[in-house]
């Protein structure tokens, strides 16, 4: 439409001059929202070859900042009101369309959390590929064959004429990544704006990419915008940091600065809360065995099928032949990544899934070995704190209703067990005329606390507390962290904790089982566990948790 | 495995699917058999003493009347799958050479509504999405909306009233006109002459379903996270809707097409019957006002057969859309 | 309260349910409108919309076309909700065992789910119909037994994948007994789907009853709005009136509980509203 910004290519930037300026940009909410702006006022600048993080908790607007320079706000809830977005000296709230859709995936680009939906299912990648250098060079196919092999090459994939005919579900979710990697670099954009790529991988493969994105962003001088929510990332990856609070940016400057000096009291807060690597205080434990896993074995079979002609048949060893001991009072954490059968055992112990072989021993008592009625005794002995606070309460139930059943059921009076639901939401932290109200009127980690008020009511000896804290932002992760802490020394609770998170892991658990495939490959005491790791595996696992040299230094001064 | 390799063993796993499906409609008939009033061979031998004693007697026994019931399903289903379906007295004709000489009008029917309501379904849903609540949109759907509505025999009905004795544009009923002694190109013009309304008609309700149907979809594919990505990637709005959003848009509603398959040939019945379309369904009208159970049965089994066997074809159109197969 | 406020802030479901309140109160005053037998002949036959007092006009024999449909709407709508309370019983249980319960009982409860799917359903309704003898028993029955495999598919998602949700694990880990759990924590939770989808079915069932009735399919005793159709349709050529009315209700009567169905839809699941 406008000729003039055509010519934006003669503006050279200079070194010291940004590739990327916002400045005092407002993106409006919907009505009747929360807030009245995603973003208020926001300003920053992204030198090139710089790489610039801009961390916050869920609904810092800190995804809707970049959006906006990408020109892809959700409208019509979200919309752009006022500010400007200069790249390059050109005012990208002001250009057309067409010249927007030159600037995205050409010369800006983006990479976003879920490589898996962020993906078109059902087109190759070589294609996905393909068709950002075909809308924004002409170059014939041959070449642009080439170059797409190149850089899948460059991202490191194995084998990348094969990875170009192949479908994103046959990729693996860190293959998948690279793969987005590689079509935001197809075409050497100036900015990268990467929107928490690595936050929906495993830590080892986290790890990887960080080290790819690093890579790639030094061979082509690439200005990049990295959102995340995670410090230790952040102090892996940042040359400059930003802090985003309901919509503003509280805080900006060098990652020592801000990482290492906080000025603003909501960073001091959040640096904080981020868990310490150095393992805590290890409790005397005494050898007391309160729960023994002793050999257990869960198999997963899927397909097969009538006439064998369904999915091929697949096996997959969820526990093979796991051993883990839990002492009266302790402790136990079970750390892996996705997959390792972390979550299968969890389940195994609470007896929600049946076992393939081995013993659960509570207190002398095989659990493996009892039906269904035999069970219920120990029913209230063990029980179960879940990882999603918006699926483990039924939303239809009062949150009076979900702590009372547990006892209803095991053969308590309403009356007493509606008393002591009352002192178990007092308990976790939450006001009692909770009793009355619906799942949807608190926030998540109010949730948690009901979910573990309903743990606590059947008055158990053994909590297994799955990822409890995974799908909190970090200060709420820490407020429910000290919660659990408190209540297990306040209730002499033993407690199998599952996570896939080690920082966590070093500040609640006396001792760790390390999880890989379904195998224990590894266990010990906590804090020998971190010095003087044993297998290769365990010490891949603390060599990629995000921000391990920055925590060391923070530990020392 | 390879793509072809996943898919002609999905394709074969359909097929097996369908074998179950297939004894199972079998075992059907003849509970509907057991249900009817007086014994198999009266329902058989089409009520009302059609045929001679001599042939019920030999029916008797050729069933196995006599015999626990478990036996007599055993004779049946294997009188079944030779299809043998038994003889029509009213037509004075083998009921599997009936319904087998009725087949193609009804699958010249079928092909072309399919083909009419899927496609104009498809167009019309895409027009909508794509200019989601504008005027093209609003009365997109209120056609669809409407039609949806509309039963199909009325709608047969007004368009003889409107088409045929008002207007003359289009015959009232029949296949053909044959005492034109129509050859060759003749007939075929002659043929899809007499086919529009019909095909119109029974199209109607589909192409709005379809066209509910694809508009929900394209909605639905358009809010997915692979669409910011295609914007991201700086494509154009048209590459974006018709390339992506598009195939993806396309898998429910082919499923939803197979899904329909039966529901159309109970449709084609009253079609039929409104138009008098010698097919299946005209063919179950006449046995329906005769009481010709067996027969009706015979029709029931073949059109079952046929939704077997499109739907076998719709799987195989799903699979070279759908690179998941055998994964999801 | 809010439910009612996001029904009517979509204004085709307002229509639709004050057109759908009009044929109700039809149909519920139909004995006082046209306090005669609706196949009573009381008149002039043939005649126009209009003359000789009938609003409709008549039939070939002389019947007020116009008390037909006011009867006949009580018959629709009779046998519609009937026919899908039936179906959506039927629907919900089994779709329920087969959704919680996995494994075989999931198999062998799809694999009729299937079954019952493939068969052209229209055609199998005739059949019932037509070995049972014509009457509204086996007309509903019928209809609710080609019916039921949509909603016991949709009843089988939902719990399937509820059956995983973490609140109904804790219920596990509490002892609650399967019955409690299906009955009290999972199937108030897919009510929303199941209303809308058994609101949409009325109108199918009316369809499909209007069709059984237009082939002759309809109890002899009861006059309906299909029966109407196929009996005037003879006479199209001389009296179009006869076929023409009817079928404007019927369309009419389905349009309006589909829009119905469709402001159910968008009041229950407001997500889905905005996405839209």
């Amino acid at each position: 439409m406008n000729t003039s910004s055509k010519n934006t290519d003669s503006v050279v930037a200079t070194a010291d001059s940004p590739v990327l300026r916002i400045e005092n940009l407002y993106v409006q909410l919907p009505l009747g929202s929360e807030r009245r702006y995603a973003v208020e006022g926001v300003s920053y600048d992204l030198a090139p070859k710089e790489i610039l993080c801009v961390v916050g908790e869920s609904g810092s607007g800190k995804s809707l900042t970049a959006r906006a320079v990408m020109g892809l706000l959700p409208a019509p809830h979200v919309q752009y009101e006022k500010g400007q977005i200069v790249f390059q000296g050109e005012d990208l709230t002001k250009v057309s369309e067409a010249r927007m859709r030159q600037v995205r995936g050409g010369e800006i680009s983006m990479i976003f959390q879920e490589p898996m939906t962020a993906l078109n299912p059902v087109m190759r990648i070589g294609e996905q590929i393909d068709e950002v250098i075909r809308f924004h060079a002409s170059q014939p196919r041959k070449l642009r064959r080439q170059l797409a092999l190149q850089l899948l090459e460059d991202v490191q994939l194995p084998d990348p004429s094969r990875i170009m005919s192949a479908y994103p579900h046959e990729l693996s979710g860190g293959q998948r990544q690279r793969a987005m990697i590689a079509m935001a670099l197809a075409l050497e954009p100036k900015v990268l704006i990467a929107d928490e790529p690595t936050t929906a991988l495993d830590v080892t493969t986290q790890a990887q990419i960080l080290r790819l994105i690093k890579e790639l962003q030094a061979k082509h001088d690439t200005g990049v915008l990295f959102i995340t929510h995670d410090f230790g990332v952040v102090a892996d990856i940042a040359d400059r940091v930003a802090v985003m609070q309901h919509g503003k940016i509280v805080e900006i400057g060098s990652v020592d600065k801000v990482l290492n000096h906080p000025e603003h009291p909501y960073t001091q807060a959040l640096t904080d809360a981020v868990p310490s690597l150095i393992p805590r205080m290890a409790k005397e434990v005494v050898s007391a065995p309160i729960l023994e896993v002793r050999n257990l074995v869960k198999t997963y079979r899927s397909g097969g099928g009538w006439f064998g002609l369904g999915k091929p048949v697949k096996e997959v060893n969820a526990c093979d032949s796991v051993n883990v001991v839990l002492n009266d009072a302790e402790t136990l954490g079970i750390v892996g990544e996705s997959g390792s059968g972390k979550s299968t055992l969890a389940r195994c112990i609470v007896r929600l899934l049946s076992t393939d072989a081995g013993e659960i021993i509570y207190r002398g008592q095989d659990l493996c070995a009892l039906d269904r009625s035999s069970m219920r005794p120990y029913r209230s002995k063990i029980q179960m704190v879940f990882q999603d606070p918006y699926a483990s309460l039924n939303p239809r139930a009062t949150v009076g209703r979900i702590i009372t059943e547990g006892p209803v059921i095991l053969g308590e009076s309403k009356s007493e067990a509606q008393s002591r639901a009352r002192e178990m939401l007092e308990l976790v932290g939450l006001d009692a005329r909770a009793f009355e109200r619906y799942p949807h009127e608190f926030s998540g980690g109010q949730r948690q606390r009901i979910g573990l008020a309903r743990a606590l009511a059947l008055q158990p000896e053994v909590l297994v507390a799955d990822e409890p804290v995974s799908a909190l932002d970090v200060s709420i992760q820490a407020q429910v962290l000290d919660l659990l802490a408190d209540i297990r020394d306040r209730l002499q609770l033993s407690m199998v904790f599952i996570t896939h998170d080690l920082r966590v892991a070093a500040q609640v658990c006396d001792r760790i089982a390390v999880m890989r495939l379904g195998q224990v490959v590894e266990q010990g005491p906590t804090a020998q566990l971190f010095d003087n790791a044993q297998h290769p595996y365990t010490q891949e696992l603390l060599d990629a948790v995000p921000g391990r040299e920055w925590s060391r230094l923070r530990a020392l001064s | 495995m390879s793509q072809a390799g996943k898919r002609s063993r999905y394709v074969l796993k359909r097929l097996l699917h369908a074998i179950p499906v297939v004894l199972a409609i079998i075992v059907v008939n003849f509970f509907l058999l057991q249900l009817a009033e007086g014994d198999a061979v009266d329902v058989l031998a089409g009520e009302a003493g059609s045929a001679t004693p001599e042939y019920m007697a030999q029916l008797r026994e050729k069933f196995g009347l006599d015999q626990p019931l478990p036996v007599q399903l055993g004779v049946y289903m294997k009188n079944m799958l030779s299809f043998d379906l038994g003889y029509s007295f009213r037509h004075d004709m083998p009921v599997s050479q009936l319904v087998l000489d009725r087949l193609v009008p009804t699958l010249l029917l079928m092909v072309s509504t399919i083909t009419l309501a899927v496609g104009f379904g498809i167009i019309l849903g895409l027009v909508a999405a794509s200019n989601l609540n504008t005027w093209k949109d609003n009365v997109i759907s209120i056609f669809a909306l409407i039609s949806y509505a509309t039963p199909l025999f009325w709608v047969g009905l007004m368009m003889i009233v409107v088409f045929s004795l008002k207007l003359r544009w289009f015959p009232t009923s029949g296949m053909e006109n044959v005492a034109m002694f129509y050859e060759g190109w003749d007939r075929v013009k002659d043929i899809a002459h007499h086919l529009v309304m019909p095909t119109l008609t029974l199209s109607l309700f589909y192409l709005a379903l379809y066209t509910r149907f694809m508009r929900a979809s394209m909605l639905e594919q358009a809010s997915m996270d692979y669409v910011t990505t295609a914007r991201a990637k700086g494509l154009t709005e048209r590459r974006i809707v018709f390339v992506h959003i598009l195939r993806n848009a396309l898998l429910p509603v082919v499923t939803m097409a197979g899904v329909q398959v039966g529901s159309l040939i109970g449709g084609s019945v009253i079609v039929e019957s409104v138009f008098a379309w010698p097919g299946l369904g005209m063919l179950a009208f006449e046995a329906l006002f005769s009481r010709d159970l067996n027969l009706l049965l015979g029709i029931f089994l073949l059109s079952a057969l046929l939704v077997v066997a499109i739907n076998l074809v719709v799987d195989l159109l799903y699979s070279f859309l759908d690179p998941r197969i055998e994964v999801g | 309260m809010s439910f009612w406020r996001r029904f009517c802030r979509n204004r085709s479901a307002v229509v639709g349910l004050i057109i759908l309140a009009i044929v109700v109160l039809i149909a519920a005053s139909a004995h006082l409108l046209f306090p005669e037998d609706p196949f009573k002949l009381v008149g002039q036959s043939m005649s126009p919309p209009g003359e000789n007092g009938f609003l409709f006009g008549s039939d070939t024999l002389g019947r007020d076309v116009a008390a037909g449909m006011a009867h006949g709407a009580r018959v629709s709508l009779l046998i519609g909700l009937i026919a899908t309370t039936v179906a959506v019983s039927l629907g919900v249980l089994l779709g329920a065992f087969a959704g919680y319960f996995g494994g075989w009982v999931d198999d062998v409860l799809m694999r009729v789910t299937e079954m019952f799917q493939t068969i052209p359903s229209f055609i199998f309704a005739i059949l019932i119909v037509a070995i049972m003898k014509p009457s509204i028993n086996s007309v509903i029955i019928a209809i609710a037994v080609v019916s039921w495999p949509a909603v016991a598919r949709l009843v089988r998602g939902e719990f399937l994948a509820m059956r995983n949700r973490e609140f109904v694990q804790a219920c596990h880990i509490i002892g609650m007994s399967d019955w409690r759990i299906m009955v009290r924590e999972i199937l108030p939770n897919c009510l929303s789907p199941i209303i809308v989808t058994g609101s949409l079915m009325v109108a199918t069932a009316i369809l499909i009853e209007s069709g059984l009735a237009f082939l002759g399919l309809g109890d002899p005793n009861i006059i309906s709005w299909g029966f109407q159709i196929g009996a005037g349709r003879t006479v199209l050529r001389s009296a179009w009136w006869v076929c023409t009315f009817p079928g404007i209700a019927i369309m009419l009567t389905v349009l309006a509980i589909n829009l119905v169905g469709e402001g159910l839809n968008d009041a229950m699941n407001p997500r889905l509203r905005e996405r839209t």
